[in-house]
């Protein structure tokens, strides 16, 4: 086995995102694409902090903030999920229609 | 310094991280699904902490694992999710999906191979001041140079809190 490079780290971060994106377009439930937003912005973290390894610690702190938007989007999200959930009894994102008419 | 970035913890964390990963999008019970995601972010925290980012793993721990998780599981508790489960749990847009994921894909495996060069291939010329105090100089950081997005970052979640309430109160 070899030595562990940055390109490794890049390497995961890539699979993450494309699964991440791959959840996001084809589940039918919004919490679990929610979940899948959460993986695209973790494998954004991965490639933050490999990269901060060798460049300094900016890539940790905005790691931090990246973390810190997550936080925020996961409290809006799920509570625009509950909101929806009393209107519509259900979670599927393609009966999702409220605001057409 | 030597790396504690030893292959077989790499390899070890990134396998279990893509597994899960996968699980996370393909079960069927959302419940399951969470769970795979605490083992993403849990060996996901296991990579920070081999990228000699100590206080960026613990925060992962404590913010996903423990916070934003816990959020998840509750929202799924929350929504009766009884006959969801029995439903068909993937829309009908897989082709563009499958399209979607080749050309992010593709994309991805042209950069990286055409910018192999451009990083450096191993972490021995790896920037210095990475090594102990890793806490106390992202303080620093985050008070001195990052002041302004810090408080951006605190209003920000200000609003989140707001609005998570406005949105899950019962009548306006």
């Amino acid at each position: 086995m070899t030595e562990i490079t940055t390109m490794h780290y890049l390497v995961v971060a890539a699979a993450l995102f494309i699964i991440g994106t791959i959840g996001v377009l084809t589940r039918r439930n919004v919490v679990i694409i929610l979940m899948s937003i959460e993986l695209i912005l973790n494998a954004v973290n991965l490639n933050l902090v490999a990269f901060s390894r060798l460049y300094g610690l900016h890539g940790q702190v905005f790691a931090i903030f990246v973390i810190t938007d997550a936080a925020a989007e996961a409290a809006v999200g799920l509570g625009i999920i509950i909101a929806f959930f009393r209107n519509k009894e259900t979670v599927n994102v393609d009966e999702v229609d409220l605001l057409k008419w | 310094m030597n790396p504690v970035a030893t292959p077989f913890f790499f390899y070890f964390l990134a396998i279990t991280a893509i597994v899960s990963a996968i699980a996370v999008i393909t079960r069927r019970n959302p419940v399951h699904a969470a769970l795979s995601l605490i083992v993403t972010l849990l060996s996901l925290a296991g990579f920070y902490l081999m990228l000699y980012a100590p206080f960026v793993a613990a925060v992962q721990i404590v913010l996903y694992a423990g916070g934003i998780m816990v959020l998840f599981l509750f929202v799924i508790m929350l929504v009766n999710l009884e006959q969801n489960i029995r439903e068909y749990q993937f829309n009908k847009q897989w082709i563009v999906a499958t399209i979607a994921a080749l050309a992010l894909g593709g994309l991805l495996a042209f950069v990286y191979r055409t910018g192999r060069g451009v990083f450096p291939s191993a972490f021995y010329q790896s920037y210095r001041g990475l090594e102990g105090d890793n806490t106390q100089q992202i303080g620093i950081w985050l008070y001195g140079n990052y002041m302004l997005p810090f408080e951006i970052a605190s209003l920000l979640l200000l609003v989140a809190i707001v609005g998570a309430v406005v949105m899950a109160k019962k009548r306006i």
